[in-house]
């Protein structure tokens, strides 16, 4: 049986304080359990967790490459069939690393079906470089290479849809998860690890110092994701949503202001136009998923 | 000291890095309001929060970065950050 | 026992005998019959692998990665565009130190896009930390694979190793090869004991990163560990031909060197035409004679100074170029006989497919007595 009660991602990692990534290593690897090999690819978390000599991984950890989680994790897999051994694979990369530049990597190894969990824990930029946009940053959020200016709303791409990505590619569990709700987190990588074949989690994870909002406000920035609408959690199972978290929706602009990614939005003035594409997104997904818990009142 | 070959490493050293040092501000359980419901103990990014013999949940300053997400997800308030005297 | 075999095929034999656990390649021109051989014998249960099918070849050495780290012996196989491709991977497999197994059917580097013989992609990942092996004939090609494992696996040594031969020219090519026996190969190259590896019962971080208070440290190491890898295929190429007949102790062979005047430097298959151009010139009474480079890294520099400190003049031919410089075996042949006075000339030759008979050895040998001819050698009178 695996052990769950100690950690398995130690104190002493370099992450900033309130960090959401480091959060999701402590809860994915406590979920998974100390039979567990886990791979990473190059980014904040990577950095952060293992300077050498110091490693705040206490499970066996591979960091080769930053695009190449996906196809180290399928010879690991290989090799352990080979050698008949039961450790399970769990692959741990940042969005960049899933949305982009790995992209080729994810869908060979998802095609192949390999037996491996990938975790993408999402804070929907570049943090490792400082900053700068990929496939998962949000529309107008204000990066680094998609900054907010005179004649720009910040990033004009909407997040890529990598879960149904993942889903087309025949995956038997796809799931979207959140810091903000460990214990649904949990039994998500629990229900992944259990099930055959490759499975992907999406995690939201707030990086404070990216998106500009104090560390204590980590969780509380990630429940606004979730309850404006602007993030879903919900599972897939052979490609069907079987289990969505419903919300009373509160306008995104409560989400949006928590950060400074966002601030272009309401100062030197409001761009009520923007946010009125940004709460499309929102009532969009709401309908998408039906994640809006009808009040009697109504 | 010849290096571990490939920079690889067994786990333990990460614990040489004592990141209380960066604290700012301390957590401080009001021992009264405490409901022992164990959230600042699953929130912690730096998992360095334990529960002590009594059920008392109790950071262990060596590595807490102070950076107060258990005193703002607290259900009871029993948590309070002060700023640490130099 | 002597069979007539197409090189990739004695090849994939080779692999097979040594037992890999995991195999992980993606096709490519002239590596392919090497894969379909091996996929072949994976399907008739002949080969007990795990046989990864990547969707490129960063993926294919990725996934190498991943399985020798986890406790496998790994194979792949692959060639000039795909070496490229792969290149990020083979730099990193080397800093992980993980004793992978590549066989490179050497082709030229695009563009322009050619499908055909040189030596420019391995060549050009030499300081990537794998030991290189050239092949002269098929021969050498099967039996480097052996050494190449038993040499890169040995837990001092903890390196990766391409084992090249020229595409087409040696893959494709029908010659008598003598195959060990699997009984025979066992004896030879023992069971893969990996010297770590990731494992729940002992946790270990591979693959961490070092800040400059380490990083030089680790690059010392490996050059280190590549060096010490000469007294080692020294060894396991002796006991090779004790066991079987076929000494490969020696990194570079001479050929009627020892009262040569002039000496050609050859890697790969272009050694045999070289010979048979030599027993022509021989036969007229030139003194000439040839030293091949078996290993290329770790390079054996003070081998070359040695065995050709009597020879009057050194002639290297490069089947790459460094552009805007010289050909890369040329310029440490140089830096081998430095101080010695004897003075070396560089031909390029031989690029992307482009025929060398043996006239064009007797004509390279009668410039350099002469002391005339040009870096590149033979090119189409147009562009000159």
């Amino acid at each position: 049986m695996a052990e769950k009660t100690c950690e398995l991602f130690e104190a002493g990692h370099r992450a900033c304080g309130g960090c959401g990534a480091a959060l999701a290593a402590r809860l994915v690897t406590k979920a998974a359990g100390t039979d567990t090999i886990v791979v990473s690819s190059t980014g904040c978390m990577e950095v952060f967790s293992t300077p050498y000599p110091e490693t705040a991984w206490k499970v066996p950890w591979i960091h080769s490459l930053f695009e190449n989680a996906a196809a180290v994790a399928s010879g690991i897999e290989a090799s352990l069939k080979k050698q008949g051994r039961s450790e399970k694979v769990v692959i741990m990369a940042g969005d960049g690393a899933t949305f982009d530049i790995g992209m080729i990597s994810i869908s060979g190894a998802f095609e192949r079906g390999h037996d491996f969990t990938y975790v993408c824990y999402d804070n929907e930029a570049y943090m490792n470089t400082g900053i700068q946009r990929s496939g998962a940053t949000p529309y107008d959020a204000s990066t680094t290479t998609s900054p907010a200016g005179s004649c720009s709303m910040g990033n004009k791409r909407p997040k890529k849809d990598m879960p149904q990505i993942l889903a087309a590619h025949g995956a038997p569990y796809v799931a979207t998860a959140s810091i903000a709700y460990p214990a649904d987190l949990l039994q998500k990588i629990e229900r992944a690890i259990k099930t055959k074949g490759p499975c992907y989690i999406q995690l939201h994870a707030p990086c404070c110092t990216g998106w500009g909002f104090e560390g204590e406000q980590t969780i509380a920035v990630a429940k606004l994701a979730i309850e404006t609408g602007l993030w879903v959690n919900y599972e897939m199972v052979d490609g069907k949503i079987t289990k969505v978290k419903k919300v009373v929706r509160k306008p995104v602009e409560e989400y949006l202001k928590t950060q400074k990614r966002f601030r272009h939005l309401f100062k030197p003035k409001r761009q009520d136009a923007e946010i009125a594409l940004i709460q499309a997104i929102a009532d969009k997904n709401a309908e998408k998923y039906g994640i809006d818990i009808k009040l009697k009142k109504e | 000291m010849a290096l571990a070959i490939g920079c690889r490493a067994r786990p333990g050293k990460a614990r040489d890095n004592r990141t209380g040092s960066w604290r700012v501000f301390r957590p401080i359980y009001d021992d009264a309001k405490c409901s022992r419901c164990g959230m600042c103990r699953t929130i912690c990014p730096e998992g360095c929060i334990t529960e002590d013999a009594e059920g008392r949940f109790v950071p262990d300053y060596a590595y807490c970065k102070g950076c107060g997400l258990c005193a703002a997800e607290c259900p009871k308030d029993a948590i309070e950050m002060k700023q640490e005297e130099k | 026992m002597m069979q007539m075999l197409e090189g990739s095929l004695a090849v994939a034999e080779a692999v097979k005998m040594s037992r890999p656990q995991v195999v992980s390649a993606y096709p490519i021109t002239p590596q392919t019959h090497i894969v379909e051989a091996l996929a072949e014998m994976v399907a008739n249960c002949e080969l007990d692998a795990e046989y990864i099918t990547v969707e490129n070849e960063l993926s294919a050495l990725s996934a190498c990665v991943g399985a020798s780290a986890a406790g496998s012996r790994t194979y792949s196989a692959t060639t000039s565009q795909g070496l490229m491709l792969m290149a990020e991977v083979v730099f990193n497999a080397a800093g992980m130190r993980l004793p992978i197994i590549m066989s490179i059917a050497n082709r030229a580097m695009g563009a322009p896009l050619s499908i055909w013989n040189d030596m420019q992609d391995s060549i050009s990942l030499r300081d990537a930390g794998w030991l290189q092996f050239y092949a002269e004939d098929n021969q050498e090609a099967t039996d480097l694979h052996y050494l190449a494992y038993k040499v890169a696996e040995d837990h001092t040594i903890q390196l990766p190793a391409f084992v090249c031969f020229d595409g087409f020219i040696l893959s494709h090519t029908y010659e008598p090869v003598d195959m060990l026996t699997q009984e025979e190969v066992d004896r030879f190259l023992p069971k893969f004991t990996p010297y770590q590896r990731l494992d729940a019962a002992d946790p270990i971080s591979f693959g961490m990163y070092a800040t400059p208070e380490y990083y030089p440290e680790f690059r010392y190491e490996m050059d280190k560990a590549l060096r010490r890898s000469r007294d080692l295929i020294a060894k396991a190429g002796k006991e090779f031909g004790t066991l079987f007949g076929r000494d490969y102790s020696a990194l570079v062979e001479g050929y009627r060197l020892d009262d040569a005047e002039t000496a050609i430097v050859t890697m790969g298959s272009l050694g045999g035409t070289v010979k048979d151009a030599i027993d022509e010139m021989r036969a007229e009474g030139k003194r000439v004679g040839q030293l091949k480079i078996r290993v290329y890294r770790p390079f054996p520099a003070e081998e070359i100074a040695k065995i050709l400190s009597h020879v009057k003049c050194v002639v290297v031919l490069d089947k790459n170029i460094s552009l805007g410089s010289k050909g890369a075996v040329g310029l440490e042949v140089r830096d081998a006989l430095y101080g010695s006075g004897i003075p070396v000339r560089n031909v390029v030759l031989g690029l992307g497919g482009r025929d060398v008979r043996k006239r064009n050895i007797r004509e390279i040998v009668t410039q350099t007595e002469k002391g005339v001819g040009e870096l590149f050698y033979g090119l189409r009178t147009e562009v000159l």
